[in-house]
């Protein structure tokens, strides 16, 4: 049977969300709202020390007199901030020592994600860091890790442990001041990953979390931070899925990475919250404030595949401070039904000879609307640096939008900077092609959308690779082969 | 605001001058309120991000010149085009001068705004066409609704050729200590009709001036316009362009302009393609240094099928000047087989020189092709290399390589005298003379 355009486009309006289940477990969770007093309460709850506490209610304050921004491309009925709650963890407190004493339920969830933490442990080495409903709630291979000196926890572990480092680098790249959904976050993050990799030595295996909202109407508010001290390497790992919920929840997380001189993080997600139904209801918002800081000869390469959430709004940023530094942006966003997306990057040079790329495809079906919103900025300083951006869109179908809205601003003559943009549909005369050489159409549509986006899946590592096209193809059924 | 409140304040003034019974009175009270709602963009404003108009605005400007100057042609001669016949619609601070003009009404109107808006014959066409296509919601655009009496109407009717092109000319002779200006035109080309437009505003002296103009084109079926604005202005003076373009089918509308000069240049070209099959080309070309500003803000909707846009902006900076370029697709749910290209190419000759450079689209459809591309770079050390290892000296080379660079712009220039004036601009600019022609 000849598989059209038009029958793709029907399968992807009907595509339901495939990892939607709740699992029910009995969570800990604060009666809804937020004021001084809930702050104050998250944080005793983490056993946290004084200067933390004293950091978020700083948050805290500064975010009242914020304003929700309202410049992206993207239209929802703003949250009610007094209507979520700001904590939830699995009831039993209790730290796991063996997976036996793992709440049954839970595992089960694991399993239905395809991450079981058994199969995770055994597979390629691999260590994950499960995050449920904000806290962490397994780690493994943590001992292999802490032999090379490397130190991944949770981040509220780390406040305790290693209080220094996260004194001196939380809110160093992303200020608690610095939008309305970082203040939100710094005063309530619940918990969130930290990694610490010491000079010179290289990560021998990919650091990975899951995230998941599970409690209905709760709100999850990650705090990540890695560190790659001088000289070392770093691979880091962020995948989620939330199950179906109707109530629209909020997700506004904060990741900081910090390049020190020689250093070089890589950093991919696969994102997959629930993105609503197909007459789009429900689903989540996903308002994220990724940025890193670039020492001298340092790389950031930030990789995303984002298919899930009703409303996107994430700009995975780098600094490149430290002369000969490199930034790097890789992503796809894919959106379906009612999804809006607004995502890109910001590369702001400072340093001499800093170099950046960027490769964006995005994919709109359904009624859904993708944007890309990027800044390029050259400062005079930045000498003999260098940008190149190119960003693709594929439209499936006249009900869904794409968007671009590229920033340049140039301080100086030695820097070169390239943009280009396209946008077009998948074209008869390219399947056309296919099908003269035998090939029918749905793998011609397979085809076509895996060379589209194959430069950015080249760019995630092995182990994520798989689950990236595994969720592609959620997304994009019966196109992908 | 201080000239906000002289604007308010003039308004009443002026209207003593004029018949406040009419049709267009009406439009001019509510864009006055608008304006008065709106007051004078600033930078929170996402359109007047990277644009200040705080400097300019301080000045303590005359709204209306009161004394009419008469100024000779011998030594306004630089400014028209060399050695051809054309017709021409001249101001002086704000006046019309018909010792320098040359109008006709032979079958068609070449004339001005106050002769449209007071006569009864013109009634009909102001009724349907003046203030159709601008938006509501543009401050500037509204200050000059209000303030609208003067500038060029042109009405050509079905089928008429124009052999001779059309220059309007906007001087400035300083007998104000700050002049503000607001010319109003009004095109209308009717079906399978062409016309070619020049427009310049030049000062003749070093006093402040600031002009913010509104054209309002109408290119009817199957009629062709090619429009070139000359910017060339002295450092005292700036300018706001607004310029809507209303085009219906088979129709071509190319609007080349020329930025060399002024202290800020702000053109706002609008293209609204009310039916399918349209062509839509926008050319630019920006030589600036000396702390100047030129900001480029298009925008081409796409509301129909089968319709092309084209926009090739080059721009050359150096000496602390700014360059803006914001260029916007939208492109229409309906608007199928649509393409559009956009392409902006910049240069940087120094440090101090920055550029912001947003190409954006919008796009609604699917079956359409659209692209834009954008770059910021130097001239090719190379290329510069070649020329000087065959005996080429570095500015010439400089210059050969800048030509280049400008040469997609210049060479769909239609009018063989205004391309050797604007090549003479441009060789002054540089300062050297290339004894050959491109």
């Amino acid at each position: 049977m000849a598989y059209t355009e038009e029958e793709l486009k029907k399968e992807l309006e009907t595509q339901e969300y495939e990892y939607g289940f709740v699992t029910e477990i009995d969570a800990d969770t604060f009666s809804k709202g937020l004021s001084e007093k809930v702050v104050r309460a998250i944080s005793k709850r983490k056993e946290e020390p004084n200067w933390m506490t004293e950091w978020r209610l700083t948050a805290y304050r500064a975010w009242k007199k914020m304003k929700e921004p309202d410049w992206a491309n993207v239209k929802y009925a703003k949250p009610d901030f007094q209507e979520i709650s700001y904590y939830s963890a699995p009831k039993s407190k209790d730290k796991y020592e063996s997976l036996d004493e793992v709440d049954p339920e839970l595992l089960k969830t694991f399993e239905k994600l395809g991450i079981s933490v058994n199969e995770q442990k055994k597979l390629a080495g691999v260590a994950v860091d499960i995050v449920v409903d904000s806290v962490s709630v397994a780690t493994t291979f943590r001992d292999t890790l802490s032999k090379k000196g490397i130190i991944f926890c949770s981040i509220s572990d780390a406040i305790r442990e290693y209080p220094e480092l996260v004194k001196k680098y939380i809110g160093s790249v992303i200020p608690r001041k610095d939008n309305f959904y970082s203040a939100l976050n710094s005063a309530v993050f619940s918990d969130g990953s930290f990694c610490y990799i010491p000079k010179g030595v290289r990560c021998p295996m990919e650091l990975s979390t899951y995230f998941r909202i599970n409690e209905a109407g709760t709100g999850q508010f990650e705090r990540t931070l890695v560190i790659a001290d001088k000289g070392s390497y770093v691979s880091y790992l962020e995948g989620c899925t939330a199950p179906s919920r109707d109530e629209n929840q909020l997700h506004a997380a904060v990741v900081e990475l910090i390049a020190l001189d020689d250093a070089e993080i890589k950093y991919s997600t696969v994102q997959n919250w629930y993105p609503g139904n197909k007459n789009g209801k429900g689903g989540v918002y996903n308002f994220v404030t990724k940025r890193g800081i670039c020492h001298e000869n340092s790389k950031i390469s930030w990789t995303q595949v984002e298919t899930g959430s009703a409303v996107t709004w994430k700009y995975p940023s780098c600094i490149l401070k430290g002369d000969n530094s490199i930034g790097e942006f890789y992503s796809i966003a894919v959106t379906n039904n009612y999804q809006q997306a607004d995502t890109g990057t910001k590369m702001i040079h400072i340093g001499k000879n800093t170099k950046s790329t960027i490769i964006s495809k995005g994919i709109s079906a359904g009624k859904s609307q993708n944007s890309y919103r990027g800044l390029v900025q050259i400062n005079s300083n930045a000498k003999n640096s260098r940008n190149f951006s190119q960003c693709d869109s594929l439209l499936m179908g006249n009900k869904c939008g794409a968007h671009t809205f590229p920033y340049i601003e140039a301080k100086n003559n030695s820097s070169i900077i390239e943009h280009e943009a396209s946008t077009s549909k998948i074209g008869e005369d390219q399947i056309f092609y296919c099908n003269q050489r035998g090939i029918d159409t749905e793998k011609a549509i397979a085809l076509i959308v895996n060379g589209f986006s194959k430069e950015v899946l080249n760019k995630l590592p092995m182990e994520f690779a798989v689950e990236a096209q595994k969720l592609l193809e959620i997304s994009l059924e019966g196109s992908v082969g | 605001m201080q000239l906000t409140e002289k604007i308010l304040s003039s308004f009443l003034a002026f209207e003593l001058d004029i018949d406040i019974n009419s049709y267009v009175h009406n439009l001019r009270t509510d864009a006055i309120k608008n304006f008065e709602k709106l007051g004078f963009p600033n930078r929170k404003l996402e359109n007047w991000k990277y644009t200040s108009l705080n400097q300019i605005i301080k000045e303590d400007y005359t709204v209306f010149s009161k004394k009419k100057n008469v100024i000779e042609f011998k030594k306004v001669k630089d400014y028209f085009i060399d050695n051809i016949e054309s017709y021409k619609i001249v101001f002086v601070d704000g006046y019309y001068d018909p010792f320098l003009s040359q109008t006709s009404h032979d079958g068609l109107d070449i004339c001005i705004m106050s002769a449209a808006l007071s006569k009864a014959k013109y009634s009909k066409h102001i009724n349907k066409y003046f203030n159709k296509s601008v938006p509501s919601e543009d401050s500037l655009t509204s200050l000059n609704t209000a303030f609208s009496k003067e500038g060029a109407y042109i009405h050509l009717p079905k089928n008429t050729i124009l052999e001779k092109p059309i220059e309007i000319i906007h001087f400035s002779t300083g007998n104000e200590a700050a002049l503000m200006l607001q010319p109003r035109n009004l095109i209308i080309i009717e079906e399978n009709s062409e016309v070619e437009i020049i427009e310049t505003h030049q000062s003749l002296t070093i006093n402040s001036v600031f002009t913010n103009s509104v054209s309002e084109i109408f290119a009817l079926k199957n009629s062709k316009v090619d429009y070139y604005k000359i910017q060339n202005d002295v450092i005292s003076s700036s300018l706001v362009d607004n310029t809507y373009i209303t085009q219906k089918r088979d129709s071509d509308v190319r609007v080349h302009t020329f930025s060399f000069g002024g202290k800020l240049t702000r053109n706002n070209l609008n293209f609204f393609q009310t039916t399918p099959s349209i062509n839509s080309t926008m050319k630019g070309l920006t030589i600036i240094d000396y702390n100047q500003l030129v900001d480029h803000h298009t925008l081409v909707h796409h509301s129909n099928p089968n319709c092309e846009s084209h926009q090739d902006y080059k721009g050359i900076y150096s000496g602390k000047s700014t360059g803006v370029f914001n260029g916007k697709i939208i492109v229409d749910k309906i608007a199928q087989k649509t393409n559009a290209f956009q392409q902006n190419n910049n240069i940087l000759l120094d440090d101090t020189s920055t550029i912001n450079s947003k190409p954006q689209l919008e796009i609604f459809a699917d079956d359409v092709k659209c692209s834009h591309g954008c770059t910021i770079g130097q001239l090719d050390q190379d290329a510069l290399f070649y020329l000087r290892a065959r005996g080429i000296p570095k500015k010439e080379a400089k210059a050969l390589l800048t030509y280049g660079f400008a040469n997609n712009v210049l060479e769909s220039v239609k009018i063989p005298e205004l391309k050797i004036k604007i090549k003479n601009t441009i060789a002054k600019k540089l300062g050297v003379s290339l004894g050959f022609d491109l």
